[in-house]
């Protein structure tokens, strides 16, 4: 059964804040062996222009991923996540991830298709600080691939 | 934000400095407990082929780190990024010994915008399969 298309353009409530602290900014950097110092001292982001240690680019996914569960497990749109791959990822920034920032994500359903019999679901996932400030998008684009039956369906129907 | 890299000595073809990726095991796994994506394609053998993939793979999400170093490096700060996005086209597979898997990636200016910003169209490669499409970076410049 291909996702409900009424789905397109529902929000999801905010996600309780998550405090970015520079240690987890520290852990997540060296797990991607990237060795710049604005993500682990202070000082050195300070020279950037940065009020504290920034975090890596992708980093926000950390949040935005798990706020999107919301979106995943929603029970009423019934996406079978053992199916799911992660097809495309985008972000774009306001400005970087900073140490002490308490950002909560609020996701909403872009679009909804259905390609080859797979369900294509995009995800927007804005971030915000606490004080109302926008810190980055979050656009993501999960693929549930077909079960056989539903693929040779839509070959049949010619998709 | 500040970029020691001047827009106006930056042409269309401009190459940034290409750089190689190292992932083990070990590199996943400890990238699993640092995002909290702890899928058992990435860390366990026997479940990555009873679903259908060739071996363990790399994190979508870790090549998409790696990737974007090769523009992190070379503007210094990492908030000249001001957009960045790629499509997950194959998967970067990780044998179960000390080499593991190599990703390999390079960078080139691809156009000049305005607001002294230009767009990088990033390459990444494993195993001489391109890995990640429309890989691309919004990079302000000084």
């Amino acid at each position: 059964m291909p996702l409900d298309p009424s789905f397109i353009g529902r929000s999801y409530p905010p996600t309780p804040a998550y405090e970015v602290g520079r240690e987890k900014i520290r852990e997540f950097a060296e797990a991607v062996r990237d060795a710049n110092p604005a993500y682990t001292d202070p000082e050195a982001a300070k020279a950037l222009g940065h009020p504290d240690v920034i975090a890596p680019p992708t980093f926000p996914f950390v949040i935005t991923y798990r706020a999107a569960a919301q979106v995943v497990e929603d029970p009423e749109l019934g996406l079978d996540f053992s199916r799911v791959v992660h097809g495309d990822q985008r972000f774009v920034y306001t400005r970087p991830v900073r140490a002490g920032d308490r950002l909560s994500v609020t996701c909403v359903i872009e679009s909804i298709k259905s390609l080859a019999g797979n369900d294509v679901l995009s995800v927007r996932g804005e971030v915000h600080e606490a004080s109302g400030e926008h810190v980055v998008t979050a656009y993501m684009m999960l693929v549930a691939r077909a079960a056989e039956s539903d693929a040779a369906e839509s070959t049949t129907a010619g998709e | 934000m500040s970029a020691s890299i001047n827009y106006d000595e930056v042409e269309v073809g401009t190459e940034l400095p290409a750089q190689s990726f190292p992932v083990t095991r070990a590199t996943l796994v400890q990238y699993a407990g640092a995002s909290g994506d702890f899928n058992p394609i990435h860390w366990n053998e026997a479940f990555a082929k009873a679903v259908g993939l060739p071996d363990v793979i790399a994190h979508g999400m870790f090549t998409m780190a790696e990737a974007i170093r090769v523009v992190t490096d070379w503007t210094v700060d990492p908030a000249a990024v001001v957009e960045y996005g790629v499509r997950f086209t194959k998967p970067v597979v990780v044998a179960n010994d000390d080499a593991g898997a190599v990703i390999e990636v390079t960078g080139k200016v691809a156009a000049k915008l305005d607001d002294r910003r230009v767009r990088v169209d990033l390459v990444a490669s494993s195993a001489g399969q391109k890995v990640l499409g429309m890989s691309r970076a919004v990079v302000q410049l000084a």
